[in-house]
């Protein structure tokens, strides 16, 4: 396979957003003078900004480029990642959640659980998401260096010591204040750089309609195809879809992960961190049609003999996460080329950001004040902050070559969050909204659920159990049986958690205050009009969610 | 620094200007490669696509970065 080529312009575009995001990080050094400044972006952006950061964070090249190759293999279905698999959750998050997340003396998700619970809680769930964060990371260096040198002929190593240094370098000096401002950035970069992918497929293709016709009915429906996991090419049936995917997996990824939430924690005020995954609703749907359509273009050219289009295979099998560094390949001329290389490396720098910005406020906040030095200073917060971020870099860098050296590992971390984030949301959703869950209960359900889930993967993959063991109905695919280990995740941590809570100590109603439904008042949006109000929006996007399902069903 | 407040320019300023840097190198490589062709193995080359693109991110900058112009206090 020949790589892509790239001229003095498309260079001097990838030269001018490295450029500006090393002067970032120096633009805004000066204004970082307060914790809060570097951990949580001075808690000064609107909801827009914030909405943007939130969406940004979760348009890592992992999630696009995989994403894309979903489109590609499974054609329309792919779109339940971006509708059933992430709308429900995302609005629930703003319209009901992040009132109780959003507080003053709350500055990430295990701070949320050392309030509503303890701090036994707080350290677990903070340590569990450290470790998921680094090696997250690292799987995403992994990932882009392999890119850069598939499809640039880029040397390995300078692609993930120089992607590493430039996001160490504006992280460290300005933290989440020099990621969000980048981010936004980036996002519109990104969408600079894939946008044109459809259209231009489309128009290759003969327009939409003889696009769309060209693919058989299995590519091009949601939810006709789920009556039976036989019926459909990902082998779901729509239980999977609605309980394990919709709730399990979702839920848990967008209600709890913090590298997400941490964007909604920098709005200026609680009214905006509720619209910020709200106003990021809208372009998660847009995007899953531009990426997903991305895929099912590459699907459509594949199938016509005389397009000339094929993907590339890795060890004999198809390698569908080359859909779009492929697509670029075929209808970017140059100029086009360097937005689309800069946006697959900004795809990966935000990742890789978001990761190290939710990694060094854990850390800092959730790991060292809380355990090993509680009195320490404002400025010593960020001095320990800027030191995470390196070594949270260097861990990164040590995870990229421990995945190229163990390819098969990759399975094995990126299942991590699956972990991890399942028993969180279990114990969190039940401290929002059931006030008599004790500390104990939710400490206990967590780990529980946490040492459940991750048995139930390692049996799965030593193979001594089948994935139709975990299913309700006893026949599944790996990508089901993924869906459903959640589900028994939370199941089990719920139950956890409610059992233990029946024979432990719970805290009393008064230090629950602001953090429980029902014993908080939602007294700021209730002055507000109707246009702002985040019930108002949720409600166009739910009405957006309910018409595509039946329009594409 | 005015009277003691520090002034920080909106961030779509900034997304404005990189967009319109951009998209003039976007623009220009079009037009470069249409006055100087070189043979190119792309779909749908005769779209000249670089060169619409790249005035729509400049379009889109300019109108960033021009109502976002003014600086806030923080």
């Amino acid at each position: 396979m020949h790589t892509i080529s790239m001229t003095v312009f498309d260079w001097a575009i990838l030269v001018v957003y490295l450029g500006f995001v090393v002067w970032v990080g120096f633009y805004l050094k000066k204004f970082t003078k307060t914790d809060s400044d570097y951990f949580l972006a001075g808690r000064r952006n609107s909801a827009f900004v914030a909405g943007v950061a939130f969406m940004s964070a979760n348009m890592g090249a992992l999630e696009v480029v995989g994403y894309a190759g979903q489109g590609a293999e499974y054609g329309l279905f792919a779109l339940h990642f971006y509708l059933i698999g992430a709308i429900p959750a995302i609005l629930f998050l703003g319209v009901f959640m992040m009132r109780f997340y959003y507080n003053g003396r709350i500055k990430s998700t295990p701070g949320y659980l050392k309030e509503r619970y303890d701090e036994k809680t707080r350290v677990l769930n903070a340590i569990s998401f450290a470790v998921m964060t680094v090696l997250s990371s690292g799987i995403s260096l992994y990932a882009l260096a392999l890119v850069l040198k598939t499809f640039l002929g880029w040397n390995w190593d300078l692609s993930i010591w120089l992607s590493a240094g430039f996001v160490a370098l504006y992280i460290t000096l300005s933290g989440l204040l020099s990621a969000i401002f980048t981010e936004v950035i980036q996002f519109f970069l990104i969408w600079g750089g894939i946008l044109l992918l459809p259209i231009l497929g489309i128009i290759d293709l003969g327009g939409p309609t003889k696009a769309f016709a060209s693919l058989p009915q299995v590519y091009t429906h949601l939810w006709s195809i789920t009556g039976s996991a036989a019926d459909n090419p990902m082998k779901l049936g729509w239980p999977a879809l609605v309980f394990g995917l919709g709730f399990g997996i979702s839920f848990g990824y967008w209600t709890t992960d913090f590298l997400i939430i941490q964007r909604a924690f920098s709005a200026k005020d609680v009214r905006s961190a509720r619209m910020a995954p709200i106003i990021s609703s809208y372009f998660k749907i847009l995007l899953g049609f531009v990426v997903v359509g991305s895929g099912m273009v590459g699907l459509a050219l594949m199938r016509d003999p005389h397009s000339g289009f094929t993907l590339l295979h890795t060890g004999g099998k198809i390698n569908y996460d080359s859909v779009i560094p492929l697509l670029m390949m075929r209808f970017f001329p140059p100029g086009l080329v360097g937005v689309g290389v800069t946006a697959l490396i900004a795809m990966f720098m935000a990742g890789q950001a978001g990761n190290m910005s939710a990694f060094n406020t854990v850390w800092t906040y959730d790991i060292y004040q809380s355990v090993i030095n509680k009195k320490a200073s404002e400025k010593h917060l960020i001095w320990m902050g800027r030191v995470a971020t390196l070594v949270g870099i260097l861990l990164s860098i040590v995870g990229a070559y421990w995945a190229r050296s163990m390819p098969t590992i990759i399975d094995y971390l990126q299942a991590i969050s699956s972990w991890i984030l399942a028993p969180a949301v279990a114990v969190i959703l039940l401290g929002m909204f059931v006030k008599w869950i004790s500390p104990d209960g939710a400490f206990w359900g967590m780990l529980i659920g946490t040492l459940v889930s991750f048995s139930m993967f390692m049996a799965l993959e030593l193979g001594w159990i089948t994935p139709g063991a975990i299913a309700p109905g006893g026949e599944a695919s790996a990508m089901a049986a993924n869906f459903w280990r959640a589900m028994w995740a939370w199941l089990i941590s719920s139950g956890i958690a409610v059992g233990v809570s029946f024979f432990t100590e719970k805290r009393p109603e008064a230090e629950l205050v602001g953090l429980v439904r029902g014993l908080t008042r939602d007294s700021e949006v209730e002055q507000v009009p109707l246009l702002k109000k985040p019930i108002f929006w949720a409600s166009v996007t739910t009405v957006i969610f309910i018409v595509l399902n039946i329009v594409f069903w | 620094m005015i009277d003691g407040v520090t002034q920080m320019k909106p961030i779509w300023y900034f997304v404005g200007w990189v967009l319109i840097v951009i998209g003039v190198l976007v623009s220009a490589a079009g037009i470069y490669y249409l006055i100087f062709p070189i043979d190119l193995d792309i779909a749908l080359r005769g779209l000249h696509m670089s060169i619409w693109w790249g005035a729509i991110l400049i379009a889109g900058g300019a109108l960033l970065s021009f109502f976002n112009r003014k600086p806030m206090s923080v």
